[in-house]
């Protein structure tokens, strides 16, 4: 006799917590060939502003821990992708269409990417910070802080390889971040939700959404809280005009990382190329320090 | 205390040979003056020369021969040629160093030693450090090794302020130059002169055509420059209202930016800290060149028990203040820049008083004509005062305490600004925990208002985004995207 299996309910991950919408909405989320796989919530605007307030309070701890701290807690983050590893391929399969080998493929690349970023922690000050030789007796050092609250739009297309690539390098620095996930693949992100609860990353550090992208990225873009911006997941989203949500980025001149451009539109990187130090830099500000030298 | 009484000391102005008018300087001559408006002396407010106000013709113009001039010379000269010229430039700067000051400290206001002794000599400096990253770019840690090599954006669109019009040319031309980008930059309204004698200084050094415009005018040549098609990056130094106008207007294209922006620096006086060193560096955080400085310390975070005696030997040390004509050598402080500027400071400054302010100034006669406005300090301030949150730009010192550490950042950090800090103590480790503390771009520790070419400068949240100097100011005018994908940051 077979068994009834039991399905997971797919929820937001807020602070740590996986509430459901406050809005009390959910939407179908269909495989790439049309099969239900899940009903998601329906991120809202409160959700939105409830993950603001949850990442600017785990921002404090976070961005205070150790360089070697925070990578091992990558590293960990790595260490349960890998042991989740037959359930992710699983799901991005489902989500992108793509077969077992390749989805796999996919898994490796982004419990991969992990690691690399998991090293990348306590190296960011040394590659990026130095001594600045200046022209009088004074000590003076700059060296990359991070610029506080990302708000992230995850990439439309790729839902774990490039969802990881985007939220790794933001919090490696010690940013912490509100995602919104691919709008119609949003199964693997909320599962990396639950690898993040279970890694010792401090809740509010990473907070996911759900959502029809259109409706809650103008919130983000325009939240008064939010430091930064990562428009990636632009490209391809429906009803979304990456520029106007430049435009209500400027209100409080959130850093703004405008997604990757051919010939004026915006398109998907390819998230298997190296990755390079470009998402990192764009989430750090440079803090110089003087002091005389004296007797 | 014994006072000296100082005979005049006036620096000759006939050194500089100032035209009866100017016309902007695009493709390496200078064009027939038309339009045109006055800049005059603020401290005499007499008329020094005619410039002219250029139209959205005259930025086209300038645009296309900055455009010419990249891709026909400048983009494609090797490194090593381009530092070669602007270390021409460098030298051509400190030959001249004298005039600059003259010219510098007659149209904007601020006194001669300034000019003399820090304006135009780092200003030189910029040249001189940027000359020779011109053909090291490639070991400056922009890109990863295999990756793109950086390359310059293009042509660069620059506006500057008033406050320092010589050391913001500096800062924006000399990084430009060395990375291979040509420039188009507008001097602001009230401080254009030295702007068009470096342009002097870029024919002396046989320049190329094109590779530096300089166009006058007030904001609406700037905006006309700033939404130009063909500019492919801004670099802005000004208010954050007109910052945010920026950002809006590039927003959703391939355009760059730079933006430099306004402050409300907390300077912070512990109780172990060397308390006559310390009433120097808030004298230089917010007197030097009469507070119009985006990082002047204008709040003073004081703790507690130590208030009334920093506020007695501030005061003190303010009644050996010299106000007076700005080419005086031995005026400390010089004239407000502009009429509005004056405007703005008076009535910041009548509000602070309405809201509660203690305002006191020391005795001292200010000259009849002229901008004119007295080192203030507003005690009694509470942290929702306007002069405790608004940019004033101006020698208007608002002083509030604060009894523990904490208590120190908390107040510190509480304003949208984020460019600079101090911190005053003779603890080690507090300073260092202090400096981890303060959201802002630079923290001067038991100093203040430092400023080299080797350090980059720029600010945290609303106080804009990008470095400028360093090897992190190279950042903003190269790209390693591959040439397909030109979005990236900005």
């Amino acid at each position: 006799m077979s068994r009834l299996d039991v399905r997971k309910t797919y929820k937001l991950y807020i602070g740590g917590a996986f509430p459901r919408s406050e809005s009390g909405r959910s939407y179908e989320v269909v495989s790439a060939t049309g099969e239900f796989l899940a009903n998601a919530a329906m991120g809202s605007r409160k959700d939105v502003r409830d993950a603001v307030v949850a990442a600017r309070s785990a921002l404090a701890g976070w961005s205070g821990a150790t360089p070697y701290n925070r990578g091992q807690v990558l590293y960990r983050v790595a260490e349960v992708l890998e042991g989740r590893r037959t359930q992710f391929v699983e799901e991005v399969a489902a989500s992108e269409g793509s077969s077992a080998r390749a989805a796999g493929a996919v898994v490796d690349a982004a419990i991969d990417r992990v690691v690399w970023y998991a090293g990348w922690t306590d190296k960011i000050a040394q590659v990026l910070g130095n001594l600045n030789p200046v022209a009088g007796p004074f000590f003076n050092v700059s060296a990359p802080e991070p610029t506080g609250v990302v708000g992230i739009l995850a990439p439309q297309g790729s839902s774990l390889l490039g969802l990881v690539s985007v939220v790794a390098p933001v919090i490696a620095s010690g940013n912490t971040a509100v995602v919104v996930t691919s709008a119609d693949r949003p199964l693997p992100a909320v599962t990396f939700g639950e690898v993040l609860a279970t890694s010792d990353v401090p809740g509010g550090v990473v907070n996911i959404i759900t959502a029809r992208t259109a409706e809650v990225a103008s919130w983000l873009a325009a939240h008064r809280d939010v430091n930064a911006i990562d428009l990636t997941g632009a490209a391809g989203a429906d009803g979304v005009d990456w520029g106007a949500l430049e435009v209500e980025a400027a209100g409080n001149l959130k850093r703004v990382l405008r997604p990757a451009l051919a010939d004026g539109q915006p398109v998907e990187p390819d998230w298997s190329a190296d990755p390079g130090l470009g998402r990192i830099r764009a989430f750090v500000e440079t803090k110089t320090v003087w002091h005389p030298k004296g007797l | 205390m014994p006072t000296f009484e100082y005979a005049p000391a006036p620096e000759s102005r006939a050194i500089v040979t100032i035209e009866k008018s100017y016309g902007l300087f695009v493709d390496g001559a200078f064009t027939r003056p038309k339009a045109t408006f006055a800049t005059i002396n603020p401290a005499d407010e007499t008329v020094l020369a005619e410039v002219t106000q250029a139209g959205p013709k005259d930025v086209d113009r300038a645009v296309a021969a900055a455009r010419r001039a990249y891709e026909g010379v400048w983009g494609k000269m090797s490194g090593a040629e381009r530092g070669k010229y602007l270390f021409r430039i460098a030298r051509i700067l400190q030959e001249r160093a004298r005039e600059f000051a003259v010219l510098e400290t007659l149209d904007n206001g601020k006194p001669i030693k300034e000019t003399r002794d820090v304006d135009v000599p780092i200003a030189a400096a910029h040249f001189f450090y940027h000359a020779g990253w011109a053909d090291k770019l490639e070991y400056a840690g922009l890109s990863a090794s295999g990756a793109q090599l950086p390359r310059p954006h293009g042509v660069v669109g620059q506006v500057i302020p008033w406050n320092f019009p010589l050391l913001m040319l500096a800062w924006k031309i000399a990084p430009a130059l060395a990375t291979g980008n040509t420039v188009v930059l507008k001097p602001a309204e009230t401080t254009p002169l030295s702007a068009l004698l470096f342009a002097e200084v870029c024919q002396q050094a046989d320049l190329p055509a094109g590779v530096v415009n300089i166009v006058t005018g007030d904001g609406r040549t700037g905006q006309a420059l700033v939404e130009h098609p063909d500019v492919d990056k801004i670099a802005f130094t000004g208010s954050t209202e007109v910052g945010k106008a920026i950002a809006r207007s590039i927003a959703g294209t391939s355009k760059k930016a730079t933006l430099e922006l306004g402050g409300k620096a907390a300077n912070i006086v512990f109780d172990d800290a060397p308390l006559d060193q310390a009433v120097e560096g808030i004298v230089n955080g917010i007197f030097f060149n009469q507070g119009q400085v985006c990082c002047a310390g204008s709040r003073l975070l004081v703790q507690e028990s130590i208030h009334d005696q920093v506020v007695a030997k501030l005061k003190r040390r303010l009644g050996t203040l010299r106000v007076g004509d700005p080419m005086d050598k031995n005026s400390d402080l010089g004239a407000i820049n502009s009429k509005a500027q004056l405007q703005r400071i008076t009535s910041l400054v009548e509000a602070g008083v309405a809201e509660g302010a203690d305002r006191w100034s020391p005795e001292c006669t200010l000259p009849a004509k002229g901008y004119w406005f007295p080192p203030t300090v507003l005690t009694g301030v509470s942290q929702t005062h306007r002069v405790a949150t608004e940019e004033i730009f101006g020698p208007v010192l608002s002083v509030l305490t604060f009894r523990t550490p904490q208590e120190a950042v908390a107040k510190a950090n509480n304003t949208a600004y984020g460019l600079s800090a101090g911190v005053w103590t003779e603890k080690g480790s507090r300073i260092l925990w202090m400096a981890d503390q303060l959201k802002a771009g630079v923290v001067w520790a038991n100093t203040f208002n430092r400023f080299d070419p080797t350090s980059p400068f720029g600010g945290y949240k609303e106080s804009g985004y990008g470095r400028e100097g360093g090897r992190h100011g190279l950042e903003a005018y190269v790209t390693t995207a591959p040439a397909t994908l030109t979005g990236a940051t900005r």
